[in-house]
This record gives structure tokens, sequence and C-alpha cells, in this order.
């Protein structure tokens, strides 16, 4: 396999973008990365998009998106998994270059959620249809479960939660293309409205629209199109039970720790390796069973760890310095890219006032539905 | 001989008193507990329709029975309140309690009296010899438009009797059917609440077919008011079935125990089952119990029924009527019972 | 639910048929092709009892259109004494009662219906164990 690097990224703001259309987001995003490596020409581009066909009603989304940016006739492929169809789509995108199949292709992510449609409704249709959707369960509730059981084994409480939703609105303050860019107070988390118990407002996650982009080439090709790379050191994929209740425990997200081993092992690292890391914090409980899962703080240390400030900027391992899909937005389809976007810049040094100094490997973690998907990335700059 | 071999009865768990309706519409509420006899009544739950209370019902009568579901050859479910106006009702329950595909089914209407109609059925075919067993449910989650008298007793319950030949916890002695086309009470198609004609409910309707049922099963048997321990006539109220008892000799006594009204409301097609059921609860072999039913349109079902001695020891197997109206309940406001009751226009 | 995709599901929704495989013995519900245990292709029928112990639990808020008639409601993951786990609505009681380790009994109720128009879908919600 030849190795890969990500030479350049596009990005649209995240939020509620009333004015831009699904493949508006996308065109943006896109063109944004190709601008920035000065390319006009792709082999290849793979789109990570949830449910286009259910948000907009648009399915074929890789021709649309290939059209959009006046590339009709280049290959395109539309991936799906949930809110882990970004990093997937990474992944996708990563295999076909080093393969030796393609030389330059644009991994992007893309989602419309705030064109009227039911987002609950739609949202849980990552869940299982027949044995979790049908019954009435929420993406807020399956994660209210997971919490509930992770505090009846660790302890964890309402209020370790809570410091998670502060720690990355810290973060989010710094980034420009945050939905949420603003701090919150401890107290107004803990006096939000409940939205699955015991999950509240504020420890979940936005609705949001978005689209992000990053080009990928071979690294031996990548001084052609910037002259500060970063090359993708390991990827794992990993699936876990659809359904949460087929889960020998609730509270551990298997398919988590599973993606992690893989990438750690194909990254020749570890967790003690990482400098910077983005985790899939859909909700505040998510970002503390994931550090745990890929092994960032001990099992059971993770309700601890965004109070203590370890996983603060300024701390040992600095995670979702982006402000994280809590602050930052979670355009589900554009996560993925978005989170290799910010290990993208923090390891070139591009991260501006989130900058984790001298940071030179990080890690991205994406995941879908309840954890029955997730994808990893540990990039190295180069 | 054929009988009951099974029965069990359901009533949800939320209820709303009638004092609270009476607040709505700025009536007198002690007009209505003294001029009806009405206290509460039950009112289904979002999730809860006759289906689920047919299964809910069916599964205490197999229970008690202690028979294969898959034996049963005929099923009928009696209401006015079917959950499709074109699919049956007695499928789901087929299907939910393991009794399908060998089975005949039918879903029956006949305003209050759709449950003995279904239980009459199921004893005929079950004394021809047609089926080993066969079972009739009464169930109801009943509409009284706003404002109505009706709205202080339409409820939500049912019984269900699961009748053959051996291992009887009830023997059936006599039957008697008296039917005329009385229209006291209605509700044409696509209409969604019934209506009625006021006080022509009572003499020419209730009473006489209530009576006359009764006065002819007693001559018809055999038997004397002052022969059987209990008695159940169906209870659009609480007045009615009590003024009815006085008229044909029962005493209060022989009614007390049926006579489920005053808490439980008006099931409708459940009505006078429940009642029975209530009365099966506690009878003691040999017991004599009278059951007469009536359904507006008009028409009344009268059973004579004795108590077995393998009666005590399989009613404990399933809850009991008093168990469900005295146990936890929820008391709804008028405005979440209009919320149940899908009184309330809501958008798409 | 399209009306062909409710009434596959009956056997496991009315009656909580499941599978017994007969390589490892793990019940598995609904039925599958292939035990996610041991691979094995080989099942009995067998059925579960209709009652559980709550292993995980929330109060859904929040809901989706079709069920906001009905939030506040408790959902919870209920590990029936054959150990299959299934997901379901806890009702009858109030919903912040629910917690991990509450005995419960399964009933049958409806669960969805589609639109005003559509078809009915049963299945089993749990109550408060009597």
């Amino acid at each position: 396999m030849r190795e890969v690097a990500i030479v350049s990224a596009g990005m649209t703001r995240f939020g509620e973008l009333w004015e831009s259309s699904l493949r508006d987001l996308f065109a943006e995003a896109a063109l944004e990365a190709l601008a920035a490596a000065k390319v006009d020409r792709l082999d290849s581009i793979v789109v990570g998009c949830m449910s286009g066909g259910q948000f907009v009603g648009q399915e074929h989304i890789g021709p649309l998106m290939a059209d959009q940016i006046g590339m009709a006739g280049v290959a395109a492929t539309h991936v799906e998994s949930a809110c882990a169809s970004g990093g997937v789509a990474l992944r996708t995108a990563f295999l076909e270059v080093a393969s030796g199949a393609s030389d330059l292709v644009l991994a992007a992510g893309v989602e419309k959620m705030t064109d009227g449609a039911d987002v609950t409704a739609v949202l849980a249709t990552a869940a299982d249809q027949e044995l979790e959707a049908f019954h009435g369960i929420t993406f807020p509730g399956l994660y209210a479960m997971i919490a509930r059981a992770h505090m009846q084994a660790n302890g964890t409480t309402e209020e370790d939660l809570a410091w998670v939703a502060v720690k990355n609105h810290r973060h989010g303050a710094l980034n420009p293309k945050a939905q949420f860019a603003r701090e919150v107070k401890l107290e107004e988390v803990m006096k939000s409205s409940m939205v699955s118990d015991p999950l509240r407002l504020l420890c979940c996650s936005p609705v949001s629209d978005g689209a992000a982009a990053v080009l990928l080439c071979p690294l031996e090709h990548a001084k052609r199109y910037t002259d500060h790379p970063v090359k993708i050191r390991g990827t794992g994929l990993a699936t876990s039970t659809m359904a949460l209740a087929d889960r020998k425990d609730p509270a551990f997200l298997d398919a988590v720790q599973l993606s992690g081993e893989r990438a750690y092992k194909m990254a020749g690292v570890g967790p003690a390796d990482i400098q910077v890391a983005e985790v899939h914090d859909c909700f505040a409980i998510a970002e503390i069973c994931c550090i745990e899962a890929l092994g960032l703080v001990e099992k059971g240390a993770g309700r601890h760890a965004a109070r203590t400030g370890l996983t603060a900027l300024g701390g040992k391992i600095p995670v979702n310095t982006s402000g994280g899909l809590k602050s930052k937005g979670h355009p589900v389809g554009a996560t993925g890219i978005a989170q290799a976007i910010e290990i993208f810049e923090q390891l070139r040094g591009g991260a501006g006032a989130r900058q984790v100094k001298g940071a030179r490997i990080g890690l991205a973690q994406n995941m879908g539905g309840s954890g029955a998907s997730s994808v990893v990335h540990v990039f190295e700059g180069v | 001989m054929a009988g009951i071999v099974g029965y069990g009865a359901y009533i949800p768990r939320n209820r709303i008193k009638a004092e609270e309706i009476a607040r709505q519409w700025g009536k007198d509420p002690e007009t209505i507990r003294r001029g009806l006899l009405l206290e509460e009544k039950s009112v289904p739950g979002l999730d809860e329709d006759t289906i689920t209370i047919s299964v809910a019902a069916g599964r205490s009568a197999i229970a008690r029975a202690g028979i294969a579901p898959a034996k049963i050859g005929a099923v009928y479910i009696g209401s006015e309140s079917h959950p499709y106006a074109v699919k049956p009702s007695g499928t789901a329950l087929i299907e939910a309690l393991g009794i399908a595909p060998e089975v005949h089914v039918a879903d029956f209407e006949f305003a209050c009296k759709a449950g003995t109609e279904a239980m009459f059925v199921s004893l005929g075919l079950v004394e021809s010899g047609r089926v080993e067993y066969a079972m009739g449910i009464g169930a109801d989650t009943s509409q009284g438009a706003p404002n109505d008298a009706l709205e202080f007793s339409a409820s939500a319950g049912g019984a269900a009797y699961l009748f053959g030949r051996e291992n009887l916890l009830a023997e059936v002695l006599e039957t008697y059917s008296f039917t005329t086309d009385t229209p006291d009470f209605w509700r044409r198609e696509g209409q969604f609440y019934p209506r009625h004609g006021g006080r022509f409910t009572g003499e020419p309707a209730y009473f006489k077919h209530v009576e006359s049922a009764t006065r002819a099963i007693l001559k018809k048997s055999g038997f004397k008011p002052a022969d059987f321990r209990y008695v159940v006539f169906h209870m659009p109220n609480g007045k009615f079935p009590l003024q009815a008892a006085r008229t044909l000799g029962f005493s209060k006594e022989q009614m007390a125990t049926g006579w489920v009204v005053n808490t439980m409301g008006n099931t409708y097609s459940g009505s006078s089952p429940t009642g029975l059921a209530a009365i099966l609860d506690v009878a003691a072999p040999g017991d004599l119990i009278l059951i007469t039913s009536f359904g507006s349109g008009a028409g009344s079902d009268s059973f004579v029924l004795k108590a077995t001695k393998l009666l005590p020891e399989r009613r404990a197997l399933a809850p009991t009527v008093r168990s469900m109206l005295d146990g936890p309940r929820r008391y709804l406001t008028y405005g979440e019972y209009a919320k149940f009751r899908e009184k309330i226009i809501l958008n798409d | 639910m399209p009306s062909p995709r409710n009434w596959r599901e009956i056997p496991a929704r009315y009656r909580l048929e499941a599978a017994r495989c007969r390589g490892c013995g793990k019940v598995v519900y609904p039925a599958r092709r292939a035990c996610p245990a041991c691979r094995g292709q080989e099942f009995e029928k067998t059925m579960l009892s209709w009652k559980g112990k709550v292993v995980t639990s929330t109060v859904v808020q929040v809901a989706p259109t079709e069920f906001q008639m009905e939030a506040p409601y408790a959902v919870a993951i209920v590990e029936t004494p054959e150990g299959a786990r299934l997901m379901t609505q806890v009702v009858d009681c109030d919903p912040g009662a629910v917690q991990p380790g509450m005995e419960v009994a399964l009933v049958f109720r409806l669960i969805r219906r589609e639109g005003h128009g559509g078809i009915l879908c049963y299945g089993f919600k749990a109550v408060p164990a009597a």
C-alpha cells in the first residue's frame, strides 16, 4: 500500500444555514479544498452523507455533487454509515489512494438537516428500525440509556456530563466556524431542559447544516500541493451489534475500542502517543465512553477528564479542540471530515487560538448510530 | 353439559371522576352522583383499545381454563368500538394468544349487548359439538359525546368467556334472548359519537327488554328471584340496573357484587360480562347466578349459571375485577382525558 | 410501518417468538438466519416469558412526531428469564420510577398507528410487575 496524505481542506461554517442547499454546502467546501491545493482535476470523489433521501428527498448524491463542481465524468461514490458517513468516506478515499487505483481523491461529507424534515425521526432510522425505533426510542434516548448504564457501573453523574459540554463550548468559542461559538456555564447546562433523562439539551449536539472536504493524494506527491501535508498513518473501522440491547455492556462502546485498536496497529502507535484528538461527542456521555474505549483515559476515569482539565486545551490530552459536535455543530454526514480537518490544522500548526503546541500525532474518531459503527484515523504532521 | 371453562376481565388503570367531568361543563356533580350513581369511570390509555383489552381478558380466560390455545375453535369479539371499521379485531387476538389459524373468527356489534351475543353464539357452538372450545368476548373503549350525559358513563374494559364441555367453572343451565327493533341509541357509519333518544332509552328500551328477558328466563328455567345468590344486569348507569332489580324482585345484596358501574362506568359490550366476572371472582360452588344484558336497538340476552367446585381454585390464576378496580389507578384531569380520548383536534 | 412489514413481524411482536440456537443454546430475539454468538444456522422455536428485568432505561421527553402524544414516556432494555434482551416502553407507572433492576411484566398493547387512515401496529410493552 502507498502512504497517503491530506494536502488541503475546505469547510463551510456549521449551523442553521438557511440560504444554502445540500448541493451549495458541498460545493462551497469542495471548491475551497480544490482551490487551496490549486487542483483542477480529480480521479475520484467520495461523499459521506447520512440521509439526503430523508432530509431533502435527494438520493444519488455522487453524480449530483461531481456535477455541481463541474466535474461530471469523474468517478463519484456516496458512502453511508449514519453519523460516521464522513469518517467512512475518508477511509474509502484513503484506501483508494493507498491501493494505487487513484492519485487525487476528494473525500467530503455533507448534510442539510434544517429543510423541514422530522429530524428526530430521520436520525432514529440509524437505530434498529424493527427492534428500537419501532418502540419510540430516539437517539438522545439511546445515549441516555448508555449514560444511565455508565452511571450505574462507574458512578458517573449528571454534573460529569455537564462538564463535557462546558469544556467543548470553551473550545468552540475559539472556532469561528462553530455553530455555537460561545461558552456555557455549568449551571446553565444543569438547568437546561431534559431531552431524554438523564441527558439535558446542553448535553446534546445541535441540528446543523454543513459540509467539509479534504483532498488526498499519495504522500510522495504531497509537496506538489502544499508545504504542510498531513499523513494518514492508520485507519480502523469496526462494527458492533446494531441494537443497543444486544450489547453485553450497554455502557461500553466496543466498536470504538476495536476501531481504535485497528488504527493504532496500522499506525504503529498507542494511545499514549496521541497529542490531540477529536472524538464523537454527539452527546456528552459519548465523549466519556469514547475516550475510555480509545484508551486515552483509564476505563471508568472518563467521567473526571473534562472537569479536571485533562482533556481541555492545555491539558495532557486535549479532546475536541474544535468545540466537538456539541459546540461546533453536527451536520451528521459532514462531521467525520470536519474532525479530520481539525486534526489536519492542529498537526500543521494552523489551528490559531485552539492550537495544541507541538502536536505531531493526532486522532479522529467518528461514530454511527448508538455505536454500531466507529471509524478511527491516526494522523501525523510531516 | 356445556358451560364456562375460563374467564378473564381487564380494566385500564386510568380513571376520571364524575366530578371532574361535571366541573368542565358547569354541571352539579352531586346530581350525577345521586342521580346516576356514578363516582368515576375507567379511561383507556393511548395504547389501549378493544383489541388490547380483549387480548388481556382472553389471556386470563385461557390461564384459568388451563387449555392449549390452539384447541379453541371459535372466537367472537363483541364491541361497538372495534379499532377498524373494516378488518376484524379477532384476527389480531388469535395471533396474539396462539389460537390461529384453525379457528372461526367474527366481530360482533349490537350496541352494549355484543359481548353476551358473542358468549351466546360461543355456547351454542360448543353445545352443538361443532367446536370443542369457543371464546366470546365483550370489550369496548366507549365514546360519549362531550357534554352529553353519556360522557359520565362511557368507559373502557371488557371480559372474555371460554366455553367448553369439561372441567366447567360454571354450568350454563338456561339461556334466553328478547329482541325488537327499537331505535333508542345509535351511531351512523362515519360518525364519531353515538346519539340517543334521551328518556326514550329508559322505559321502552332498557327496562322493557331487561325485564322481559329476565321474566322469561325465570319462567323457562323454573327458578324464582330468591333462588339466585348473584344477579347482574347491564349497567348503562348506576340507577337503571337497581331499578330493574327492584321491579323484578331482586335484592340489593344479590346485585351488590356485579354492580361495578359506580367506579368502572359503562364499558358497553363489556359491562354485564365484567359484572359477571366480578361475581365469578367470589361465587361459591353451587351458587346460582343470573345475567341479563341489554343492547340498544334493542335486545337482551339472559343466562342462568351455576358455579362449580372447580371455580375457587381456578379463579386464583388471573387477576380479579376488584383488584383492577381498586388497584393502582391514575386520575386524569379533563384536559388529559380529552387528549386520551382524542377529543382534541391536532395537526396531522 | 407498511402493512407487509408489520405482518411479517407478528410472531415476534404478538407472541414473543424467539429462536434457540441448537449449537450454543443462545436465545435469539427475534429469530435470525445466523446465531450472533456462534454463527450456527440451526434453531428451534422458543417463546419468551412475558416478564423480565430492566437493564437500563430513559425517559423520552422529546419524542418523534408519531409518539408525541405519549411523551414523556419511559423506554428500557428488558432482559427476560431466557436471557433475551429487548427494547420496550414501560407504561402504567410514573416514567421517572423506571430504573435499572426493576421487575416488569410484558403486556400486549398498541405501539403505533400509521396516521389516521393507516394500519395499527400492536406489540408488547412493559408494565411494573404485580
